[in-house]
């Protein structure tokens, strides 16, 4: 009883830790705010009026996209901060300390739940700015939401274990954006699979990413969902199932040296 | 020795034939050591002799190959929680948040201790003030110069009072200011009576600060001692010579041999020669190398120091031989 309330406790002290980080670091603050309402901005007003989404404006077409793609982006954070506690010895002083060591993985992935609220508060803004109409109900967009910090802390996840990987808090950075932007343009998130070359077309179909789009497309502009959206949460869930025990080894190989 | 009635206290630190293999290196071939609580002991050795692994295994972070290792009578393996609350561990890099105040980090590593949120922030104040970084305890740690953040590192090791503090090579790459600072913070410490197991590869360091010394090499302790008594089993006096011409080390110590007391030692020009006798012994040797021809740039004869004793020992220096591992490594 007491090693559970330890291990919360030590989780929260270390998610606060993560998160006073990034206020400090003016990239990373630009990265969370700047960055994402560039991004609306220019695919509405620059590239939205050459692409054509049957049945949609490309402002609702492209928010549940780029919101996806941005909360996905959001654990970050967990990469740096594991690959810089790796290189300057901070992972020893905590290990050397009579805390929950479990703590130093779910402290930084909880902190990363925070930075997606957030984010999640700048792209509604952003979106309702510019024009984007919840078309469905309310149950759905509270689903919509869970779905969406599901999804990013999933990612958070996938990041930890970069971040475990790196050898520098450089090169999870450059594995973080080799890997997951592919991933998140070839997909349903910002143009219609069926407008890529049909080579692409089943690629884009079967990522992981589109089905995470779709669900999110389904449950904020109240269309159809069929399947997506179990379809959607299958896949968020079997993001964390995966890298959440594979950080978890990683972490023991890596502090084993 | 420390003495509680008639029954002596368990060693504050206890190794028992410790081993440690990375792949094929062998970092400890079988490592015996007894630190006395509320005593200063200094592991000596060169980079890559095994002092950090056996502080890792000391400090929980690493587990032994083979044999056991005790801080405080619990069991580095078994009872790893229990140890964990016994030590305070200052490592050769300043182990400090860069992104946080110097604050914020004390307060931190108190709340891991579960100090509980108010003592842990009165205690990161009552540091910062003792290692004279009040004033700036409110700054991020990356605007803190080097110095700085080992007094930090040094500080955040104290938070929860440990008994056992590990400091591995707590002044390596600091100018002799701050390590001269450091030197003071750590002999306070030891006056309130906190055992302290320190590693280090400079040998006045190790002469400042150790009651006891175990030299490593190799991952093997070869020889343990006091300061003195180690200085004492290189023996007497010794006579160096800085030749003008480096060349010439080798005739020179031929036209020495007569009154060497043991092998002699060549190296870049200077020569070693133990010497049995400290009287006459200047003008004997100027007289023999003004016959042999070889022009002398500098003389004395001095009592031994640490680094004869690691030479003497590992047959090779200390210093320079750390230096170039480290710039290998980096």
């Amino acid at each position: 009883m007491t090693a559970l309330r330890y291990g919360i406790s030590d989780t929260l002290v270390l998610a606060k830790r993560s998160l006073l980080r990034i206020p400090r670091q003016p990239d990373l603050l630009v990265g969370f705010t700047v960055q994402p309402i560039l991004f609306v901005l220019l695919f509405v007003y620059v590239f939205g009026g050459a692409i054509q989404t049957p049945g949609f404006d490309y402002v609702d077409f492209l928010m549940p996209g780029i919101i996806v793609q941005s909360i996905a982006f959001g654990g970050f954070v967990t990469a740096l901060g594991l690959a810089d506690d790796l290189k300057k010895g901070l992972m020893d002083r905590f290990r050397s300390l009579p805390m929950a060591r479990s703590a130093l993985l779910t402290g930084r992935t909880l902190g990363d739940v925070v930075t997606n609220v957030f984010q999640l508060v700048v792209m509604f803004t952003v979106g309702l700015l510019v024009g984007f109409n919840f078309s469905s109900d309310y149950a759905e967009v509270v689903a919509g939401i869970a779905l969406l910090l599901l999804i990013g802390y999933a990612f958070s996840w996938v990041f930890a274990f970069m971040g475990l990987t790196a050898s520098s808090a450089e090169a999870a950075n450059a594995y973080g954006f080799t890997i997951l932007f592919p991933l998140t343009f070839v997909s349903s998130a910002f143009v219609p699979v069926a407008s890529m070359p049909s080579w692409l077309q089943p690629i884009a179909e079967h990522n992981p990413f589109t089905k995470m789009v779709d669900a999110e497309r389904a449950l904020l502009l109240g269309i159809p969902a069929g399947n997506d959206v179990w379809v959607g949460l299958a896949w968020t869930l079997a993001i964390i199932l995966v890298f959440a025990p594979l950080s978890a080894w990683r972490y023991r190989r890596v502090v084993a040296r | 020795m420390v003495t509680v009635g008639s029954v002596p206290a368990a060693p504050a630190v206890e190794t028992t034939n410790l081993h440690k293999r990375y792949g094929a290196v062998e970092a400890l071939r079988g490592v015996d050591l007894r630190v006395e609580t509320g005593s200063v002991f200094g592991l000596l050795g060169p980079n890559g002799a095994g002092k950090t692994t056996a502080v890792r295994i000391l400090t929980t972070l690493l587990p032994p190959d083979e044999g056991s290792a005790r801080v405080t009578g619990f069991d580095v393996v078994r009872d790893a929680a229990k140890v964990r609350q016994q030590i305070g561990l200052a490592g050769q890099y300043a182990a400090v948040d860069e992104n946080l105040t110097g604050f914020e980090n004390l307060q931190m590593v108190g709340r891991l201790y579960h100090l509980g949120r108010s003592r842990s922030r009165g205690r990161a104040r009552e540091l910062l003030s003792s290692f004279d970084l009040s004033e700036a305890g409110d700054r991020l740690v990356r605007t803190y110069s080097g110095g700085m953040r080992r007094r930090l590192d040094l500080a955040a090791a104290l938070v929860a009072r440990p008994p056992v503090l590990f400091l591995d090579e707590p002044t390596t790459g600091l100018d002799i200011r701050s390590r001269i600072g450091l030197w003071d913070a750590i002999e306070a410490l030891v006056s309130e009576g906190t055992t302290v197991l320190l590693t280090t590869q400079y040998l006045d360091e190790a002469d400042r600060l150790a009651d006891r010394l175990a030299v490593i090499d190799e991952g093997v302790v070869i020889a343990e001692g006091t300061p003195d008594e180690l200085k004492h089993r290189v023996g007497g006096e010794r006579l160096e010579i800085h030749l003008c011409d480096g060349e010439r080390g080798e005739e020179a110590v031929a036209a020495l041999a007569s009154i060497a007391s043991d092998r002699p030692f060549v190296e870049d020009g200077s020569v070693r020669v133990p010497v049995a006798e400290r009287r006459g012994t200047i003008a004997n040797a100027v007289r023999r190398l003004d016959d042999a021809g070889i022009a002398i740039d500098d003389i004395s004869v001095s009592s031994p120091t640490l680094d004869d004793v690691f030479l003497t020992l590992t047959g090779h220096a200390a210093e320079r031989e750390a230096e170039q591992a480290e710039v290998q490594s980096s």
